[in-house]
Order: structure tokens, then sequence, then C-alpha cells
């Protein structure tokens, strides 16, 4: 692997600028003549907007404009779109109403803008929105699912009667039920999967330019993917034509799915910037956002697992309805439907799954994509009932899991889903032996007689990554395709620059990319510089979510590299005098084998672009593209082992260890692999635990700051101890799998299963916070 | 209450004067009159640590100070402490240990850093989790940090124990 290569835990490149303060985020950004937005938003959850007075605001020196949705209509800016069609049962398209980016005559949740002010600074902004008078008339509020279906509520769209944008199923419901029908045992369950806000640490930023005689736009923005964000902006919202507006995400603090979407702010900031003519700046505060950037989960479940009389798997039957706010975000639809339901066959042999899946508006933030979107709310699920089903069946639920494993691969699913390669008992072997679960029952015997309720849970996630195969996705109603460009540009002397349209905001890219390069060329990384982020670099790309950089955005740099080689050893053929197929690569030079012969790399960028002596009929230059087209998913998967110590008193959870066993296939970087695990397990720990998303009856979000959300901070987290068993994925080039979201999708169900076995009750929702454990532990008593 | 104040204030050994409005913060100031762009706003409400920074040695929420409180007074950013290699030891740690991923909470995590390492000592994995508590980081899971500050202050414990080199007479 060489001490750069795929395998070594090399520190990142990328750190030297964050670790001294100049790191260079959307916000640090200040371009000359520019202006600053603040937006006037709606504090009601559901309000007809019958009157915007600007005329206090525009008195204030300094305000240069307050534009509205009617002049956002009026310009003919787009309504935002949803990316992804699905339809419900009866083969009806999803049912939605307009998302306008300022509402001209509704609004449908709190902080929904209806207004904005552009102003000298930012501080002018703020002081001028306030003077911004809004004449509002309430209406009636639907705040969670419940509401939202109970029979004669409120309707937000006309176009989706009953609050209901589909009512979506998956599998054969009449082969599971008749499997349920003759089962020796049926374990049911209802569960809640708490809706959660994803909070990247950076809020989310846009500058917006325009050069009026070019007729130009620049957007700097919190983008994951801003070639995306280009291609929505240009087709969807009329901003203006792709070759005129240049997208650039540079450092970006987080994204966790958040930053995918393209939010209603940074088209206003577009939009404003030619109305004004000159820069225009926004970035949220923490508060804005809470209101405003898609948040993640929030479904209610019912869900029946049917068992024979040796405790196999015969059915699975569940039903669920997705809260998604009061507008379809960019990708929300696919989130409850296709990342969810396929998954539901987890780790395991079920012959029968039918899912049906309701999709619900309410009166709150729309909801969309968040760290394992959908796969982690099928784990919370399934994992839930499979250590349920263990304690109603009473067997060990470990045993349990292992008699409906899935073994030999592929193995095509009831759900769509075809696993390509697993090893799900190494994995449990894995971290039964690194928790010492044998040992369990002796150690809650002591935590006994020392008056703590001790508990252990399992969780055996899987998950697709490597998002995603286009034809497939096409064919299920996804309007982009999901495959990844890269492209390999060697310079004179042998340096290279990688653009790719995989885009890094945490990942470590400007690293593992690079090393992907050093393993094949055998130059070091110092030589290679991974460009991202900017479409006028970058030739096209789908951007960085569902742990697909690796899987996707590298195989598409592996396929440049080997044509880059290809030419490159036509070259020292050429040279050498020797046959193309004799021609090695060691320690960065090109040789030929068994002799003394040899050509370093640089010398052999030298003379491409010297041209002095090419083979005939070869164009000059090194530099060579790639698209790469995922054939399958990949299966990332796993088991967690969770031990807690419940105080009964407080209802206190402490942790007393949490092992974590992998297959993410090959390793490029197991040190940067083994911080996405950490940061995955915090924020599945944080779910089952802490996190609580509130909003009261009328619609108020309760939990919109710091203060009133909890996240875990060091001391709420215990040490993890992860490993790896590996299996390699057979579908892509490198066999790797993906390893960015594993955490967030299998932490939870550990969490709760540890907890329910500690207090002795099914019946605990997440975050399982000290007041509803200890709650729980007293109604069962 | 709006008009502007003239302020004196000595950011990273360098006296600044600056006309400075009474709202704003010490935080907004650094970034915006001075281009200190390292000092990062998570939240405004002194929960989230992004925005900490030394202010006559005391570490404090530069979102939660206004500028016109730093008159006369010695502030020290992320920056300042790079360039006088006043945590190069965590720097070192943070980079070999993957102690970051996003970069934006760094800067407050190595204020806090730097504060632990100013007590004497080699803290436990708890003091040094508890010191921490006052920062979000929502990518690393905390674990890397906590190490890579145990490793810092073990070095720097380790080097204050060793003899002091003989001196030529």
């Amino acid at each position: 692997m060489g001490i750069e290569g795929i395998g070594a835990s090399v520190a990142r490149k990328e750190d030297k600028r964050f670790i001294t303060g100049s790191g260079r985020y959307t916000d640090d950004i200040r371009l000359h003549g520019m202006t600053y937005a603040q937006f006037v938003r709606s504090p009601y959850a559901h309000a007809k907007v019958k009157a915007i007075d600007s005329s206090e605001a525009m008195k204030m020196p300094g305000v240069v404009a307050v534009l509205t949705g009617k002049e956002l209509v009026d310009d003919k800016i787009g309504n935002l779109i949803c990316g992804w069609m699905v339809h419900s049962k009866d083969g009806s398209p999803m049912k939605m109403g307009a998302f306008p980016a300022m509402a001209p005559e509704l609004v449908r949740f709190v902080g929904q803008a209806v207004a904005v002010v552009i102003a000298d600074s930012k501080n002018l902004a703020r002081d001028a929105a306030e003077k911004v008078d809004v004449t509002y008339e309430e209406l009636p509020v639907v705040a969670d699912i419940r509401a939202a279906i109970a029979s004669g509520a409120p309707q937000l769209h006309p176009e989706a009667p009953g609050n209901i944008v589909y009512d979506w199923s998956l599998g054969d419901e009449a082969a599971t039920d008749a499997a349920l029908a003759k089962a020796a045992n049926v374990v049911s369950i209802e569960l809640t999967n708490n809706r959660l806000v994803p909070n990247a640490m950076e809020p989310r930023s846009a500058i917006a330019s325009y050069d009026s005689a070019e007729e130009h736009f620049t957007l700097y923005t919190t983008s994951q993917n801003p070639h995306v964000a280009r291609l929505v902006l240009s087709a969807f919202y009329n901003i203006a034509p792709e070759n005129k507006l240049r997208v650039i995400a540079p450092d970006v603090g987080g994204g966790f799915g958040s930053k995918i979407f393209i939010y209603p702010e940074e088209m206003v900031a577009l939009w404003a910037s030619k109305k004004v003519n000159r820069p225009v700046k926004w970035t949220a505060d923490r508060t804005e956002a809470f209101l405003t950037d898609a948040h993640g989960r929030d479904h209610l479940s019912k869900a029946e697992m049917a068992f024979d009389k040796d405790n196999k798997i015969i059915a699975l039957k569940v039903k669920t309805h997705a809260n998604f706010g009061a507008y379809m975000s960019l990708f929300s639809s696919s989130v409850p439907t296709y990342l969810y339901a396929t998954l539901l066959s987890g780790q395991y042999d079920i012959p029968n799954i039918y899912c049906e899946v309701i999709g619900v508006y309410t009166n709150t933030t729309p909801v969309d994509a968040y760290r394992g979107a959908g796969r982690p709310e099928a784990s919370f699920l399934l994992e839930r009932l499979m250590e349920t089903a263990a304690r109603k069946l009473k067997v060990n639920p470990a045993e349990l899991r292992r008699k409906n494993f899935i073994t030999s691969f592929p193995h095509q699913t009831p759900v769509i889903m075809a696993y390509d390669a697993g090893d799900f008992h190494a994995s449990l072997e894995a971290a039964m032996k690194a928790i010492d679960y044998a040992g369990f029952a002796a150690r809650k015997d002591k935590a006994k007689k020392e008056g703590k309720l001790r508990g252990i849970g399992l969780s055996c996630y899987i998950e697709a990554c490597g998002i995603a195969p286009s034809k497939a996705v096409g064919s299920l109603g996804a309007g982009v395709g999901l495959w990844e460009s890269a492209e390999v540009r060697v310079n004179p002397v042998g340096t290279i620059e990688i653009l790719t349209g995989s885009h890094s905001h945490g990942q470590g890219h400007e690293t593992t990319f690079a090393q992907v390069v050093a393993d094949r060329l055998g130059i070091p990384i110092s030589q290679v510089s991974i460009i991202h982020g900017d479409t006028d670099k970058v030739q096209f790309g789908m951007g960085t979510y569902g742990s697909r950089s690796a899987a996707v955005g590298i195989s598409a740099i592996v396929k440049a590299l080997e044509k880059v080689e290809a030419k490159a050893k036509k070259i020292v053929s050429h040279h050498l005098e020797a046959s193309e197929n004799d021609i090695v690569i060691e320690d960065g030079n090109f040789k030929v084998a068994g002799t003394d012969k040899q050509m370093a790399f640089a010398n052999v960028a030298l003379a491409a672009y010297t041209a002095h002596n090419l083979p005939p009929g070869m164009e000059p230059g090194l530099k060579e593209g790639a698209f790469y087209d995922p054939t399958n998913f990949t299966f990332p998967a796993g088991a967690y082992i969770c031990e807690v110590e419940v105080d009964a008193g407080t209802g206190k959870t402490s942790f007393v260890n949490f092992v974590a066993a992998d297959d993410f296939g090959r390793l490029i970087n197991p040190m940067i692999v083994e911080g996405q695990v950490h940061g995955g397990l915090a924020q599945g720990i944080g779910q089952a635990i802490l996190e609580g998303t509130v909003y009261d009856k009328s619609g108020q979000l309760v939990t919109a700051s710091f203060m009133d959300y909890s996240m875990p901070r060091a001391d709420d987290l215990p040490s993890f101890k992860l490993s790896h068993t590996t299996t390699l994925c057979p579908g892509n080039p490198l066999g790797v799998k993906g390893c960015g979201e594993a955490g967030a999708i299998g932490a939870s169900a550990a969490v709760i299963n540890a907890i329910t076995d500690a207090i002795g009750t099914e019946k605990i929702e997440m975050p399982a916070t000290p007041d509803r454990v200890w709650a729980a532990i007293h109604a069962n008593a | 209450m709006n008009e502007a104040v003239n302020i004196r204030v000595t950011v990273n050994g360098e006296v600044r004067s600056h006309s400075v409005a009474p709202r704003e913060t010490l935080a907004d100031f650094l970034r915006n009159a001075l281009e200190l762009t390292g000092t990062h706003t998570g939240c405004e409400m002194g929960a989230c640590g992004a925005c900490l920074v030394l202010l006559d040695g005391q570490i404090v929420h530069s979102c939660l100070i206004f500028a016109v409180q730093a008159d006369g007074a010695v502030v020290e950013t992320i920056e300042g402490l790079a360039q006088r290699k006043a945590i190069a030891e965590l720097q070192e740690a943070f980079h070999q240990r993957n102690a970051l991923q996003c970069g934006f909470c760094t800067p407050g995590v190595l204020m806090t850093a730097y504060g632990v390492l100013a007590r004497p000592g080699v803290p436990s994995r708890n003091e040094i989790r508890d010191a921490l508590s006052g920062n979000y980081c929502r990518c690393t899971g905390y674990e890397a940090i906590v190490d890579a500050i145990e490793t810092a202050a073990r070095r720097r414990a380790e080097a204050a124990a060793e003899p002091e080199p003989e001196t030529a007479p």
C-alpha cells in the first residue's frame, strides 16, 4: 500500500488551514459593494398574508430594497421543486402544493419567508426587517402527523386532500398477510422516529453577485453539491442559464444532508443581486437554521413480524406515516420510500415484506434527507422489532439474529435491493467479543446488587450506499442520474490535479482521493491536488451525500487514472522501444518489466507536453476524464452493541460501553473512516437520548436554539470501541462501500435496546431523556 | 446609543484603533472590521463555543461580548495563537489524530484545549470531556479531540519533566 497509499492512515492535507484559523467558509468572504439580506419570516405556522407594508423600512438610510414574494412571482422565478416523483399505490402521482421561495399569499410554517430586506449592513438589514409591517390572518394549524390525518383537519394545500402527499407501498401485501396468518408467533411494535434538526455547525450562507455587462451570476454557497444547485437554479428556478451562473461551494462546515437542497435564500439572493445590482450576502443565524434547514426523520410506524415455530422470520408488515412538513423539499419524497422501505429486510432472510408509507403535510419546517435518510428509520424499526421479538419469544437476541441472517450472496430481497456481499455473522461475532457479551449476565447481576439497572442492546444494520445506479433510480422516479465524474490533469512536471464532482465538507477528500492516486502512480500525495466545489473548474458532478464519494466519486477517478496510465504507457513504450504490455509502474517510475529500462512519471508527463517525440498520431498532453455510473448500490453493514446503566432514581442513562464492528469493504484511510463512524455514532446516540424536536399545537418550534435542543456534548458520549470485518464490494474497482452514515443508522436502536433491557419495558420513545426513562420505570412498577 | 464609539484594543499583539457601533459584538468586530475570520459564530448565544477568544488571558465567548467592552484590553484569536506557536503541539496532535473534520468548530475547540493545557499536570479523559462540554462539534463525536488533547497534555508534561539541557559554561 505504500506509506501514503490505499489503507494508510495518512494525516489530512486539509487540516492546516483549519487549525490555523485560515479556512475560507462562505460567510468569511466579502465582495466589494456587498449588501446584506435579512428575511422577514412568518411568526405563524399557518396564515394568510393580507398585506406587506415596507414604507417605514424603506425610509431608513442605507436600506437598498424590500422585496416580496409577489415581485418574485412577477419576475417569473420558479417555485421550489421536488426532484423525485413517487406514485401512490393507486398509480396516481404524488400530490404537491406549490413551494414559493417567498410566500406571496399564504404561509405554512413558522419561519417561512415573506419578504427580504437588502441593506448596506447586516445590523441595518435586521433593524429594517423589524420595520416591515406584515398583516396576517391566522388559520388553523396541524402541527404533527396525528393532527394532519384526523378527520376534519385543516388543509394545507388544495392539491393534497386530507394532507396526504402519497399513499405508497412496496412488496406483496397478499403474500405477507398469508404468511402472517399462518405464523406460529407474531410480534408487533409501534414506534416514533423522532424529528431531528441537522445543525451543521456552520449555518447556511449565500453570497450572490451579478455582472450586468456579462449578464453573469456568481453564487458562493454552503452546498454539498454545487453542480446540482446550478442545474436546479437554471433549469427550474429561471435564475440564469447554466453558462451564466457559476456556483462555488468553498469550505463548508458540515452538511449531514441539510446542505444538499437548494433553499429559498439562495434563490432570493441571486435574484436580488440582479435587482439591486450589488452583491447580496445572507447568513443564517442559529434560530433561522432551526426554522429553515430541512429537518430529518419524523415517522410514526406500526410493524408486525411473523415467525414460524423455529423462530425463522416468515413475514414483515410495516405501515409508516412520514411527516414532510409544509412543503416537499428537493429529495424528500424518496426518503421514506426508496431509501427506507427498500432496507426493511435488514440483514435477514425475510421471504415476505410489505410496507405502506403515507406521506403527510403538516405546518412545520420541511423534512428531507438527514444523515442516513430513511435507512436509520428502517434500521431502528427492524432492530427494535428483533430485540422485542427475542424478549417475547424468550430467545437470545444474538441467536435470533443469527438464525435469520442472510448467508449467501448475491441475495435478492423482496424489497428491490440485491445485496452483493457481506458477512453478518463475522461482524456480530466481532462486536460480541469486543464487549464481552458472554460476561454481561454477571455484570448485570453485580450492577443490580449496587442498585443500578444494567442493560445491553444489539443492532445489526445494513444500508444501501454508493447512491446510485442512474438507470435504477431513474426507473424509481429520480429526476437526475447519480453517477459521478472526474478529471485527472497531469501537469508537464508530473504533478497532478484531480477535478471531482464530489464535495468535501469534512470528509477529508483532499487526502483520501490523493491517496488513491499516490497508490496507483507511486507519487507522493503532496504532488496531488484535489479540486472540487466550483462549477467553473469542475466539469460536472452530483456531489456528496449517501456515502457515495468513495464508491462513486473515487471510482470515476480510478476510471480516469486508467486512461492516463494507458496513454502514459504508450508514450513510455515508444520512448523505450518496448511493448506496452511489458510496462509496469513501480515507485513513480514506468519500467520495462525484467529490464533496467525506465522513465520517471515526471519525464513521461514532460514528454507528453513537449510532444517532441510522441507515437505517430498521438495528441499532446496528459489529461483524461471519466464518468462512472455504478452498477448497483453498495451495502455497508455491521453490528453495534451498547451497554448502559440506568439510575432508577433519576432515570439517567450512563454508557458503560459502546462497540461497533463495521464492514465497509476496503478502507482507503482507516483513521478518516474511524472519524466518520465516531461522528455518525454521536448523531445516532444523540437521536436516542438527547435530540427532540418539539412543536407546540400552534406550530411554534419550541426547540429552536441550542439552549432548547440538546445535541451531544463531549461529556454526554462514551468512548467507542471500533473494529472492522471486511468483504469487498464486487461492484466497484476498489471494493469500497462507504462509511459516512453507518453510525447514525445503527446506533439509535442499540441504545434503545439497551435501555429497554435495563428497565424491563419496551415502552420508551426517543429521545429517551431521564424524565421519560424515569416515567417508564415507574409506569412499569 | 447608536453613535459609534472609538476603541483601542490590542489584537494578536497589534494595537488596533477602530470606531465601532455599541451593539457590535466582539465576534463581528474581529470577523468584519479586522478580517480575522478564524473566529466563527455558530449560535451567537454562547452555547456552541465556535467563537471563543482570549480576552486579557481569559477564554470568553466573543459573541457575548461587545467590541466596546474590549476597549483597552488584549485580545488573542486563533490566528494569533497559531502565529506565535502557542498551540503548536495541540495543532500537531489534532492533525495526527484527525481531531477535526469540517473545521468550523476547530478554532473554538483549540481555544478550550489551550486552556486545558495551561493547567498543570495531565488531565484525565473525563476532565478533558468536562472541559470540552462548552464546545459543540457535530462531526467528530469528540473521541479524537479527547485523544489529541490528552496526547498534547502528556507531551507537554513529559517535556516539562525532562532535565534542563546542560548549557555551555
